[in-house]
């Protein structure tokens, strides 16, 4: 295997292709893979085909060290998972779930060795006040915030500020819609709302029907501003497309939702850098259609030229001269996506002039 | 600024450093014996560097530590840079490594028969955990303690021993041929200084021991050296909550520390003297 800065990428596309893998190629990989915080879906990969016992004695513990950190995230949502449902199951009679912790509970691939941030639920706007009451009785409260900051939340985005657990340190991010009210994309929540299925086996939670689901994944992804885990939420969106695509209708549903939702472009963006970047199967109709609704020649260029190297690890052998200037660019496009520019203006300059020190010792 | 690139072997692990920092220059070759510098490997653990931020190289210079390519704490003076490596190390150790259970803990071995001295900042845990090492006792680690599931051993990283303040100059009086870094001065700790581990410790360092004593230490000054018994149930939660990786590893940690404290006599240990400490302890290894 020659060095190449989409080794990562290479290597989530075909495991099997790392039973040749020589210990240097698994000393640049291991670090790429855990920067991009994949390592641990990497062990699940490797032990569903070539078997961990085929990997060298060093690099296999630092495989099964991600596996059991990923483990021990999995535990901790469940739990959390059930903490909600007491508190929220008579307020709102089921708990719908969105991303990592929606795939946990109905057990999809993305669930496996993934890394989570926070757990995060849909709520019927005229029922976050209650929600956000409950969740304080939980131990769940706003975290330290800038009063500006806070201001932004609940005036312009989908969701109110992260609410953190201080005796587990776990973290809730309410979500009202799946985009800013802002958003050049308006959405009617209640048409989401509509559309949840329940959890077999657990009547107190609920998650969006497969095409919401994918769309929910691809609109945030392709809104997003940081990339560090860009990567990984790509992959969360291909094992999306290969285990719905796999069975019976999808395609059509789902390609009808986004155009119902306004939701083309984002959805145009997943397919085409998934099956780019890891080679995700999609039908030639699906193709063919989505063509259809690309974007400019122009736009589509320089989506290309940020998009290819937002979706590698953020480990610095991953970058190249333009990656610096390529994730400025979506940052700013991420902003300029949530607000109009007579709101952004003010906003970006307030946050450059601000102090921007964080505490990185925190890990 | 030249960075010179390093291959660290200490204990289990393979760390490949990239430094311009000359503090960290001058200390390396004085800390790490020369068994510790291996050609560079196929595969390493850890790939870190200690440097300035670009931005910070002429306007008040400051070092950070990188653990594959991102910060991991604020930058610091560029003094501090020896302390900054190995509390580096440590944050890349207890993060990434689970196959092992790791204790906030000093340990060291005598008679293939291991002592975990566990004890928050200022327990004179380390100035103990030196004073052992440098009257007899084997150094496996004075910050980190691993410990394999499997067969309930402890593993030896021997790194170099992080002093603080007043425990430098008594740990200096032991013995005249104890190596230190220089002093890096106004750390969140004071004043730090790390001493080389001696030579038996390095030369052995791939040796492991199984748990005897639990030794949880408390120095104040002018006391009298008092070594009581301690209940096991009690050492067990307390030890839970000094083992970095207790929860992540669930049952497996569970289960692992309480056959460490099963095997293990525990015991309190106050001292103001570190000599009559270690002399203490050392009649308890002979006769138990």
């Amino acid at each position: 295997m020659v060095q190449r800065r989409d080794s990562l990428a290479q290597a989530l596309r075909d495991p099997k292709e790392l039973a040749h893998a020589s210990l240097a190629d698994w000393d640049r990989l291991v670090p790429q893979a855990r920067r991009a915080g994949l390592l641990g879906r990497l062990a699940h990969l490797i032990d569903r085909s070539i078997g961990l016992d085929a990997v060298p004695d060093r690099v296999r513990s630092h495989l099964l060290s991600a596996r059991i950190l990923a483990d021990k995230r999995r535990r901790e949502v469940v739990f959390e998972i059930d903490r909600l449902v007491e508190l929220l199951q008579d307020v709102l009679g089921r708990v719908i779930l969105l991303k990592g912790a929606a795939y946990v509970v109905t057990d999809l691939p993305p669930a496996a060795g993934r890394i989570f941030n926070d757990i995060d639920i849909l709520v019927p706007k005229d029922q976050l006040a209650t929600v956000e009451a409950m969740l304080s009785l939980g131990g769940w409260r706003l975290g330290e915030i800038d009063p500006y900051d806070e201001e932004y939340y609940r005036r312009w985005m989908h969701q109110i500020p992260p609410l953190v657990n201080s005796a587990r340190n776990s973290a809730i991010d309410v979500h009202h819609t799946l985009v800013p009210t802002t958003a050049r994309v308006a959405l009617d929540a209640r048409i989401l709302l509509e559309g949840v299925i329940a959890v077999q086996g657990k009547p107190h939670l609920a998650v969006l029907s497969p095409p919401d689901m994918v769309l929910h994944s691809a609109v945030h992804l392709f809104s997003e501003g940081e990339f560090e885990r860009g990567l990984r939420d790509l992959d969360d969106l291909d094992l999306l497309f290969r285990h719905f695509g796999d069975g019976g209708s999808f395609w059509e549903p789902l390609l009808e939702r986004a155009r119902a939702l306004d939701l083309d472009r984002p959805l145009y963006y997943a397919l085409r850098y998934a099956s780019e970047v890891l080679g995700t199967p999609i039908p030639s109709e699906v193709v063919a259609e989505m063509e259809a609704r690309r974007p400019p020649r122009t736009t589509l260029a320089l989506m290309d030229a940020a998009f290819r190297r937002a979706f590698r690890s953020p480990h610095p052998d991953s970058r190249d001269s333009l990656t610096g200037p390529a994730l400025a660019m979506l940052y700013v496009r991420s902003h300029y996506l949530r607000m109009p520019l007579h709101l952004l203006v003010p906003h970006l300059l307030r946050k450059a002039t601000r102090s921007t020190a964080v505490d990185p010792a925190v890990p | 600024m030249q960075s010179r690139e390093f291959y660290l072997r200490t204990g289990p692990f393979l760390t490949h450093l990239t430094t311009s920092s000359p503090r960290l220059l001058e200390a390396l070759p004085a800390l790490y014996d020369a068994r510790c510098f291996v050609e560079r490997p196929e595969f390493c653990d850890f790939h870190v560097s200690v440097g300035s931020p670009a931005l910070r190289r002429w306007i008040r210079p400051k070092i950070e530590f990188l653990f594959e390519g991102a910060p991991i704490f604020t930058p610091s003076p560029i003094d501090h840079a020896v302390p900054v490596f190995e509390s580096g190390l440590n944050w890349a150790i207890s993060t990434t490594i689970n196959q092992y259970l790791i204790i906030h803990a000093a340990a060291v071995e005598r008679g293939g028969r291991a002592m975990i001295i566990p004890g928050l900042s200022g327990s004179g845990k380390s100035t103990l955990c030196a004073g052992l090492a440098f009257r007899g006792w084997r150094l496996l680690s004075d910050e980190l303690t691993l410990i394999a599931p499997a067969t309930i051993e402890l593993l030896a990283l021997a790194r170099p021993i992080n002093l603080k303040n007043e425990s430098i100059e008594v740990v200096r009086s032991l013995s005249p041929g104890i190596v230190f870094s220089r002093p890096a001065e106004d750390t969140l700790k004071g004043t730090v200084s790390l001493a080389k581990p001696p030579e038996d410790s390095i030369a052995r360092m791939d040796e492991r021991a199984r748990p005897r004593w639990i030794v949880f230490p408390t120095f104040e000054k002018g006391s009298a050296t008092k070594l009581s018994a301690r209940p096991r149930a009690e050492t067990f939660v307390e030890l839970a909550a000094n083992a970095i990786n207790y929860g992540v590893l669930g049952d497996v940690g569970f289960n692992t520390l309480a056959e460490v404290v099963t095997q293990s006599r525990c015991f309190e240990l106050a001292y103001g003297d570190l000599e009559d400490a270690v002399r203490l302890l050392t009649e308890l290894s002979e006769s138990a």
